[in-house]
């Protein structure tokens, strides 16, 4: 019997700001500008909306953006999903539940985030006293990390790809496939800031070492910008104005214990590891009937390291996966077609949904993945959790 | 290791100050439950494998073995620049629990995971001494 959540919700609608560095707008104007687009996108207007589901410090608070944009009739609002990164796409589990439940019947999320021109994280620990940064990980960081000179993702997550460099022998070449693949496809995106910035992997491995084992292209960009998805019932998008993109699965998945690195048995059994299997299941599909893959590359390393999670190869294989332009547009499994984090912009996993909703629906011109039906999402953040969607034309 | 003024604190925030004040007493000490007998860290009010509240501040060896690291080359804050790059590893101490400090004295080509370390200690103020480590053997 299939799973009572499958294809039951929508994208209906998406949009987006241009991706800069740099920028006189707050993220306030950016995500209600992207959000009105997503809308018109969609055909509907701001009073069919009666859900918001955002994400905290990635977007404003649902009150505000339906203060805004006219949004009399809230009724399910939601300030914040899962951590960081793997908030937008467990963001379309949560707006599905309600669609399904009926609790909502059309929601809105978006992410608008200046992570250049706003604080940086970089920033963390000097500009912001963690141990006032809501959620699980401000404190673990204060008390244990920080004093050690660990305080930002590239630290905590180096220590995930040193220990999968160390178990596989990974070579650099690995990591800098992702990185050139992401780089390749950015260049066929008017929105991508990289477009037009080439990267060779000489470049790659000249690029000089931020925190062993990454490199500076190993690392997401920085950049200001807002991106918006409208979700609706199955029903009602086929009345609406652009074909529908059902989700068929999702799940998420939280890595134990949650707020530490310390205590995980196996650092390479991340939150993606438990959820992956749960959502191919719900799509009733396998990693072998994906078309695409846009997996959440906050850093190279990471990406590897979640294709395994997916079950698109086995453990310790994604080295030898991702070479020979496997992952390119063309290859066997395209990922990042828009050109991801590390090429595109950063809007914490928000335009990687986007970005499949549009290559479902065949708008991506150069960069169109060739008959398209069936892509994958995935969301990462905070210490390792995971989230994932299977989207169905 | 030189540690310029800047250098991040611990913030000790609720039991996490009960373990910086063993190390101020130059002893590492974690949590371990005295129903169980599990041993845990970070310090936690409760015991995550039996729901025991109860609990004491069991001394450990200070040995443990290399599970991953980190080398940082570029310094987040400026009260970094002079001691990158440094080198930090997660450790698996003998007690089974796993413990983030920076190692000192060990230059980042020698690592090697199940590298034997041990953690000596650092009076950064007269209130605060955090752990570190050091190669053993």
């Amino acid at each position: 019997m299939a799973h009572f959540l499958k294809d039951k919700a929508c994208v209906a609608g998406v949009g987006e700001t241009r991706y800069t560095r740099g920028t006189d707008t707050t993220t306030l104007q950016d995500a209600l500008l992207a959000s009105s687009k997503a809308l018109a996108d969609a055909g509907l207007k701001p009073h069919d909306i009666d859900g918001i589901v955002s994400n905290a410090g990635l977007a404003p608070a649902p009150e505000t953006l339906a203060a805004n944009l006219g949004i009399e009739n809230l009724r399910f609002a939601v300030g914040n999903t899962v951590g960081g990164g793997a908030g937008a796409c467990a963001g379309l589990q949560i707006a599905a539940l309600a669609i399904a439940s009926g609790l909502a019947r059309n929601v809105l999320m978006p992410v608008g985030w200046h992570s250049y021109s706003g604080l940086r994280v970089r920033k963390l620990g000097s500009e912001v006293d963690l141990t006032t940064v809501p959620g699980p990980i401000g404190a673990t960081i204060a008390d244990f990390y920080m004093p050690q000179g660990a305080m930002v993702p590239a630290h905590f997550y180096g220590w995930m790809a040193t220990r999968y460099v160390q178990e596989y022998g990974v070579q650099p070449q690995a990591p800098a496939a992702v990185a050139l693949a992401a780089r390749k496809h950015a260049h066929l995106n008017p929105l991508a800031y990289m477009r037009g910035r080439p990267l060779t992997m000489e470049d790659y491995l000249n690029s000089r070492i931020i925190s062993y084992p990454f490199r500076l292209n190993d690392c997401c960009l920085e950049t200001d910008g807002a991106c918006a998805i409208v979700m609706t019932s199955a029903e009602q998008a086929r009345d609406l104005r652009k074909p529908p993109v059902f989700i068929s699965g999702c799940a998420e998945g939280h890595p134990y214990p949650d707020d530490d690195f310390g205590g995980r048995a196996d650092l390479l059994h991340i939150g993606l590891t438990d959820a992956a299997p749960k959502a191919f299941a719900m799509a009733e599909v396998t990693p072998a009937d994906l078309d695409f893959a846009e997996v959440y590359d906050c850093f190279t390393y990471v990406v590897l390291i979640e294709l395994e999670a997916l079950g698109v190869c086995k453990r310790g294989e994604a080295p030898d996966f991702v070479r020979d332009g496997r992952i390119e547009l063309g290859g066997e499994l395209p990922i990042l077609t828009h050109g991801g984090l590390l090429s595109e912009a950063h809007l914490a996993g928000a335009a990687h949904i986007v970005e499949a909703v549009r290559q479902l629906r065949r708008e991506c011109g150069e960069r169109q993945v060739r008959d398209a039906e069936v892509g994958v999402v995935t969301g990462w953040g905070d210490f390792g959790d995971g989230s994932i969607a299977i989207l169905r034309r | 290791m030189k540690k310029t003024s800047g250098w991040p604190l611990p913030a000790r925030m609720g039991l996490a100050a009960e373990f910086y004040q063993f190390c101020k007493l130059h002893e590492l000490r974690f949590q371990r439950c005295t129903d169980c007998g599990t041993w845990r860290h970070l310090p936690r009010p409760i015991c995550g494998s039996c729901g025991s509240f109860n609990y004491q501040w069991a001394r450990s060896s200070g040995k443990g073995k290399v599970y991953s690291w980190i080398t940082v080359a570029q310094p987040m804050l400026p009260a970094f620049s002079a001691a990158a790059p440094y080198t930090v590893p997660l450790v698996d101490m003998d007690e089974g629990v796993r413990m983030v400090a920076l190692i000192e004295d060990t230059p980042p080509e020698s690592m090697r995971i199940g590298m034997p370390v041990e953690v000596v200690f650092d009076d950064m103020t007269p209130e605060i001494t955090v752990p570190r480590f050091r190669r053993a053997g």
